[in-house]
């Protein structure tokens, strides 16, 4: 199959390969530890790990917006913030 | 908690999987390549890096473009969601009026978005159209061609009657499927007609409301063709939504990687807050029970 037309480059590649992986992951670790490990966290209402994930994934594009918005072009800075902003959504949220 | 016995259910989940793969993920992917890439056509790109992100997010068209989304979508919601509920309330319960009531309230949903567009292109109008003679007929200067203010009037009230009756039939079958011992204990107790609409009918309606609420926002967000049949997204770039200059930015101008980035920055605000939706009625429901 010829997948040019899709335009891919090798860091979008990266990118959907390191999503693709953090989705097995998350799936190995429900087969693992089953239920989601439901709890209340700082923003007072119930998250399960996927929750926390979903709340990680979207704050980090936002993260690297604002950076790309209000700093400048170096998203390894942003990459940096984004990883701490989920570990801390995963340990507290 | 137990561990789920049987996981072959999952297969089943696997034919909307692909379904969605084909419709969104892959079409998603294919937007951000383009959005780091610029190209001039034949399939030939050339990389752009995080060019096209910085010129978006700089954008003042893009900004001005985004607040008259969200102030849009914020009225719709203000004004479709109680207009709403108080049709669904107003409807009979039995009798042949239901069925009156839901085919007329259906009726605006069965019409093509770009034939609403014409519609209410036409009715606006002041030569020929009802709405527009009629205000000018008794003395009200109303041109939605010339004037903005006259332009996001039209609009909205399309958006009001093309939408309103969803929000009601949702509403509606939540109020139907109330059980008549809860109004029985209502009127035993002396409930007045608010505290029956507060603590009864309101959080039984709070799912179908976090629907109507969700499917709203995101359609009001989303929209193009009414306002782009309508005004073409103007006078100037009044009523030029975030959509509709998305369209003029990657058909008209064929400025793929602009429109890419464009795209994912706005699916992103969608996602956001939709989440925020989401999140917030439903532990809202959570803590009303």
């Amino acid at each position: 199959m010829n997948f040019a037309w899709m335009a891919w480059t090798a860091p979008t590649a990266i990118f959907f390969a390191t999503i693709f992986l953090i989705l097995v992951g998350m799936g190995v670790w429900e087969y693992a530890r089953p239920g989601g490990a439901p709890r209340v966290g700082i923003l007072r209402f119930e998250t399960t790990r996927g929750d926390r994930l979903f709340v990680s994934l979207l704050g980090s594009a936002f993260i690297c917006l604002a950076w790309l918005g209000l700093v400048g072009p170096n998203l390894w800075w942003a990459l940096g913030l984004s990883l701490v902003y989920a570990v801390l959504v995963f340990r507290w949220v | 908690m137990d561990r789920p016995t049987n996981q072959k259910a999952w297969f089943l989940v696997l034919p909307v999987l692909l379904l969605v793969a084909f419709s969104a993920v892959i079409p998603l992917m294919t937007v951000v390549n383009y959005s780091v890439q610029d190209t001039f056509g034949n399939n030939e790109f050339f990389w752009a890096g995080t060019a096209w992100f910085e010129e978006i997010l700089h954008s003042q068209r893009f900004h001005e473009a985004l607040a008259r989304n969200l102030i849009f979508s914020a009225i719709i919601l203000a004004i479709q969601i109680p207009l709403g509920i108080v049709v669904a309330l107003s409807m009979p319960r039995k009798g042949i009026g239901v069925s009156i009531c839901l085919v007329l309230m259906a009726l605006p949903l069965l019409i093509p978005w770009n034939v609403v567009g014409t519609i209410w292109q036409v009715f606006g109008r002041v030569d020929i159209g009802l709405l527009g003679h009629t205000l000018e007929a008794i003395g009200i200067d109303y041109n939605y061609v010339r004037d903005p203010l006259d332009a996001w009037f039209t609009i909205i009230l399309m958006d009001v009657w093309h939408w309103t009756s969803l929000v009601a039939l949702l509403c509606y079958a939540g109020l139907v499927s109330i059980p008549e011992a809860y109004y029985q204990a209502a009127r035993i107790d002396g409930a007045s007609r608010w505290a029956v609409f507060r603590y009864i009918q309101l959080p039984k309606m709070n799912r179908v409301l976090l629907i109507a609420v969700l499917l709203r926002f995101m359609d009001s967000f989303m929209i193009y063709t009414e306002p782009f049949v309508v005004t073409g997204g103007g006078p100037g770039n009044s009523t030029t939504f975030l959509s509709i200059d998305l369209v003029k930015m990657a058909v008209g101008q064929f400025d793929l990687g602009p429109a890419a980035a464009m795209s994912i920055v706005y699916f992103l605000v969608v996602l956001l807050f939709s989440w925020i939706f989401y999140t917030v009625m439903t532990n809202f429901e959570r803590g009303g029970q």
